[in-house]
């Protein structure tokens, strides 16, 4: 069953029961935030209401604004990557994979086969890590509250992988300029292979909880509603474009990193209310888990670092007899290594959406510029009109519907 | 393209660069979205030249849907008070974007609904992402309540 928007607005008539003078309804200023537990972060909320009804909402950002802009022009090229984790705290190896990417096209270096396809399947291990988390904290804020544990015991699995890879659960930094930090360690087809077997059978249970469950639908189903045109034009990308059937996503229409060797299906749903971006995301982390058994299966043997000495570390044995890597190795510690004067915009796929950085450089060891177009920012100046005219209890699931990450925001 | 504010097109690492007279910027932009599709505004932001003279530069980064291609647009604006037209009236998402520029550079949009202040607190002085603004920031004090 589902109910057109209209209609679901129309309901709960007590809001035009209560009046403050029978010619002007009485309107309400609350704010929501910046602590309020289902703003997922520090985002404050200005809402006029009428009864219950929103009549004008508007976001307050920047409680999180921690200049990572201006710390880039700071930083060498290669330690700016640790900056990158720190956006988008959800999907750190995204960040890091559109930096290393944009970089490298400035000092146009190749990348091996076997650093891409690892870079793929971290990617998608992080897609799936954003997901989880955000369904876990979705149905906690509609009031399914086993869905979260569910989702943080798979989540667990994921960060003891990127803690297998890279020695740390959330601020990776795995992937660098020309690679990758570390040689992707022993037995890590093992835990991979563990997980991914298991995990389509995790995404049925979830959907076995929430599918058929009536407060659920009641909560999703035609809630939420804002129309592709509005999408477009006011900024928000994703799956929230997805979910109104827009069949566009970055890794299939600009594919980067060897994206355009895996088989994967872009889902698209119709119905265009947190319902319709649910299933969006479900069937993602199915799409996901089907790139990484294709990755891991198909792995490629091969260096994991690109030929580029002047930009990559040296193996530490080649440096006892090697004096061409010593001085490299030297020069990389003291300064840095230099990247040619230009600027690109390099743009890939996160969980959220959109995430393009637009580097500049002078020539030099440090960034001229780095601009982050996240996609929680262009996402949430969407809200207002996806607020004006629902109920307030629906703004809480609205809300999360949007997948938005605050650090992503206010960078 | 064809179009009296394009001053010169430019081609490197398979990205399309215009550069346009800021003038003639909303002109411009109206034309890139009706005629050539441009549907989205992935993004704009700017890049401080500082000491250079114009010190600014303003970039739109294009996005059009049907052809699957990338546009970036460029405009370069100076003097104390830097100032270009705004594009809200062709992108609506170019409202926070601008705020973010102007936040950040200080450069002011001309008929924009809403030139405040997005990220940093309303009350701050200076523009952060200027080089001329030290790193570790100027001493803040905070007004007296």
């Amino acid at each position: 069953m589902k109910h057109s928007f209209e209609d679901h607005t129309a309901t709960i008539p007590a809001v035009q029961e209560t009046p403050a003078t029978p010619s002007a309804p009485r309107r309400m200023t609350l704010n929501m935030g910046p602590q309020h537990p289902s703003t997922h972060g520090v985002l404050r909320i200005i809402l006029e209401l009428e009864g219950e009804t929103i009549i004008k909402a508007e976001p307050d950002i920047g409680f999180l604004h921690t200049g990572i802009e201006k710390e880039f022009e700071q930083k060498n090229w290669q330690q700016a990557v640790t900056l990158t984790d720190r956006v988008d705290y959800l999907s750190n190896l995204s960040n890091n994979l559109v930096y290393a990417l944009a970089v490298e096209k400035l000092l146009q270096i190749e990348i091996p086969p076997r650093a891409q396809w690892t870079r793929v399947m971290l990617t998608e291990f992080s897609r799936l890590n954003s997901h989880l988390v955000w369904l876990g904290t979705h149905a906690l804020d509609i009031g399914a509250m086993t869905m979260f544990f569910y989702c943080f015991r798979e989540r667990e699995d994921i960060l003891r992988i990127f803690e297998m890879f890279s020695g740390q659960r959330m601020m990776t930094s795995y992937i660098r300029i020309g690679g990758l930090a570390l040689e992707p360690p022993r037995g890590w087809q093992q835990a991979v292979g563990k997980f991914i077997r298991a995990f389509p059978s995790k995404v049925d249970e979830y959907e076995e909880l929430l599918n058929a469950n009536p407060i659920w639908l009641r909560r999703t189903q035609g809630v939420g509603f804002i129309s592709l045109e509005d999408m477009l034009d006011l900024g928000i990308t994703g799956p929230m474009l997805r979910g109104a059937g827009l069949n566009w996503d970055i890794r299939k229409a600009e594919p980067y990193s060897s994206y355009d060797k895996f088989d994967f299906k872009v889902p698209v749903e119709t119905s265009n209310d947190v319902w319709s971006r649910y299933r969006v995301r479900l069937q993602e982390m199915r799409e996901s888990a089907k790139i990484i058994t294709q990755a891991l299966e198909g792995m490629p043997d091969g260096p994991w670092q690109a030929d580029a000495p002047h930009v990559v570390l040296p193996d530490r044995e080649k440096m006892k007899t090697q004096m061409e890597s010593l001085i490299y190795h030297f020069k990389i510690v003291t300064e840095g290594f230099r990247v040619p004067a230009g600027e690109v915009y390099q743009c890939v796929e996160s969980p959220r959406g959109e995430i393009g950085y637009y580097v500049v450089s002078d020539g030099t060891s440090r960034p001229y510029r780095v601009h982050m177009r996240t996609p929680s920012f262009g996402n949430l100046q969407g809200l207002p009109k996806m607020l004006e005219g629902i109920l307030i209890a629906d703004s809480i699931a609205a809300l999360g519907s949007m997948d938005f990450v605050l650090g992503d925001t206010d960078r | 393209m064809n179009h009296p504010a394009l001053l010169e097109t430019k081609n490197a690492f398979g990205e399309s660069t215009v550069i346009a007279d800021p003038a003639r910027i909303v002109d411009l932009c109206r034309h890139l979205k009706d005629n050539e599709k441009y549907v989205r505004l992935s993004g704009i932001t700017a890049v401080d030249l500082y000491p250079a003279e114009p010190r600014f530069e303003v970039i739109y980064h294009l996005h059009s849907l049907d052809r699957n291609q990338r546009l970036r647009v460029k405009c370069r604006v100076g003097g104390a008070n830097p100032e270009i037209d705004s594009v809200t009236g062709v992108w609506r998402s170019a409202n926070w974007y601008e705020r973010e520029v102007y936040d950040m550079f200080g450069v002011l949009f001309r008929n924009h609904p809403n030139l405040v202040r997005i990220l940093m607190p309303v009350d701050w002085e200076g523009h952060p992402l200027r080089k001329d603004y030290p790193v570790h920031g100027y001493k803040y004090s905070y007004p007296s309540e």
